[in-house]
């Protein structure tokens, strides 16, 4: 049944197919190419940004069957390009998951340094995968039986309305979200499904400093194939998402008011 | 015959030779790591404007983008808190005739060869000077070390306790600064200083001697290998950024057949 041809079409079952990760340097690549193995994915091939620094993953995800780890860095469009010119014509599913991530609103330091990280990486870099890995996948959504499928990025909740802690992040995040509505608007006409999954503060160095509940690499995972296998187009991982997501539906004004209230109440 | 006219026909007929010692600004050469929660220095990126298409038919350009301090770049003096005051410091100030001078070069690659972490001390700029004679006063000093030859991870070295390169000690930049009256030291590592450089009295002794006393440095040099210990004209101008810090450039040398 999960193999019949129209199913497939209008899911995004990893099974069979041929995925890119786009940062092996995220903590949760190695958790997210382990999935997507143990679902079905044929060969998982993670990006790897500078590789003139070490990457303390790299032992971990090459010990997992069908990873390839190739030379990309998402703020470089030269790199982005050399890819795509690579192995762009074998990407079913490709998951945006290169995230750069500071504390921290408009005021916090004076200057727009690490804001201009966050675009680059946050933004720009989803804007250099689509242009150079967007039309070769459109081109292939009809390709047999691994066809391209699916194009996923992995947002912050924050994109929904920005959060004062992490107010430049926030706003990156808010960017990359609309650009994905307008790359659902280009993608639409092959069929290549766009699924953002909105995620809650992460269990990492950079948000130490919230309380629980935090997303830790195993729970995305399973949103980003269980999305994948249900053909979503909208995802939210965790509490601090599902919360967000309930609360915006209910009234986005009532929402932007609760969490930009100037740490009163 | 002109100084300069036998200058240029030297350099044409190959007796004078032009030395690079560039390496390419390329997105993926390595910039010098600080712990994240500082600001970090931008690596060198390109954008195309266009390339003889609908975005301008006849003509190719590219926007660039980096840090004052990526690639072969200069250090100016106001780069190190040491010398934020001292007068003429950024790199738009510095006089012309800086920017052109003698060099010698000390040798430490075969030091380097076995300890990553080489020094270069007193001694051994002494035993140097026994060699090729006493540094002149106004020259630029390079700390040749073949570290220019690694590629990859090797270059930076990184390990969990950071970057491990070779470098000068406190007393050795004092002797060349104080004593030599240097006008600047380059390298071939990603900073003037060894990476290590933090654990020296005072931390990073290279960038706050030189500087504090307003003088130059040069990093991530290449092609030291091709220059003679003494004799060699260096010529270094970086770009001339308003109040700039430091800036990537061209890095040439003259030498003499």
């Amino acid at each position: 049944m999960e193999d019949d041809p129209e199913l497939r079409a209008m899911s995004s079952d990893p099974k069979h197919r041929r995925v890119l990760i786009t940062d092996a340097r995220n903590p949760n690549a190695p958790t997210l190419a382990k999935a997507l193995h143990d679902a079905g994915a044929t060969i998982i091939f993670v990006g790897e940004s500078e590789t003139w620094l070490p990457n303390p993953q790299r032992d971990a995800l090459t010990a997992i069957p069908g990873v390839e780890i190739m030379a990309l860095d998402v703020t470089d469009t030269t790199s982005v390009k050399e890819l795509a010119g690579e192995i762009g014509g074998k990407v079913d599913i490709l998951i945006n998951n290169a995230r750069f991530v500071r504390p921290g609103g408009a005021m916090a330091r004076g200057d727009v340094a690490f804001a201009q990280n966050e675009m680059e990486v946050n933004y720009f870099g989803l804007m250099r995968l689509a242009q150079a890995f967007g039309p070769g996948m459109c081109a292939r959504t009809a390709d047999g039986v691994n066809s391209a499928v699916a194009w996923v990025n992995i947002l912050s909740a924050y994109a929904l309305v920005n959060s004062a802690d992490y107010g430049c992040f926030s706003a990156s995040n808010a960017a990359a979200f609309s650009l994905s509505q307008n790359l659902r608007n280009d993608f639409r006409g092959a069929g290549l499904r766009v699924m953002n999954v909105f995620v809650g503060p992460t269990e990492d160095d950079w948000h130490q400093e919230l309380p629980p509940p935090k997303v830790l690499p195993p729970a995305l995972a399973r949103s980003v194939v269980q999305g994948l296998r249900d053909g979503l187009e909208d995802v939210y991982c965790g509490d601090v998402a599902k919360d967000m997501i309930e609360r915006f539906r209910a009234g986005p004004k009532i929402l932007e008011r609760e969490m930009t209230n100037g740490g009163q109440g | 015959m002109s100084t300069l006219t036998d200058l240029t026909l030297r350099m044409a007929s190959g007796e004078v030779k032009v030395i690079d010692l560039t390496h390419t600004l390329d997105p993926d050469f390595p910039v010098i790591i600080l712990p994240p929660e500082f600001g970090q220095c931008a690596r060198f990126r390109m954008e195309e404007i266009s390339a003889y298409d609908h975005r301008g038919p006849a003509w190719k350009w590219h926007n660039i983008s980096m840090s004052e301090h990526t690639g072969t770049h200069f250090d100016a003096p106001v780069h190190w808190i040491s010398g934020r005051d001292v007068p003429n410091g950024a790199v738009d100030e510095i006089p012309a005739e800086q920017l052109i001078g003698p060099v010698v070069v000390i040798d430490c690659s075969a030091g380097t060869a076995q300890d990553e972490d080489f020094e270069l001390t007193p001694a051994l700029i002494e035993a140097w000077e026994a060699e090729h004679g006493r540094i002149p006063a106004n020259a630029w000093v390079l700390m040749r070390t073949d570290w220019s030859k690694r590629r990859g991870a090797a270059y930076l070295n990184m390990r969990e306790d950071g970057p491990h390169s070779p470098g000068p000690t406190p007393e050795a930049m004092r002797l060349l600064v104080e004593e030599r009256d240097i006008r600047g030291f380059g390298t071939e590592t990603v900073g003037t200083d060894a990476g290590q450089g933090a654990h020296y009295t005072p931390p990073y002794p290279a960038h706050y001697i030189l500087h504090g006393a307003g003088k130059l440095g040069l990093q991530c040099l290449a092609n030291l290998d091709k220059l003679p210990p003494t004799g060699a004209v260096l010529i270094a101008p970086p770009l001339k950024i308003r109040n700039g810090t430091g800036s990537p450039l061209r890095v040439l040398a003259l030498v003499e057949k």
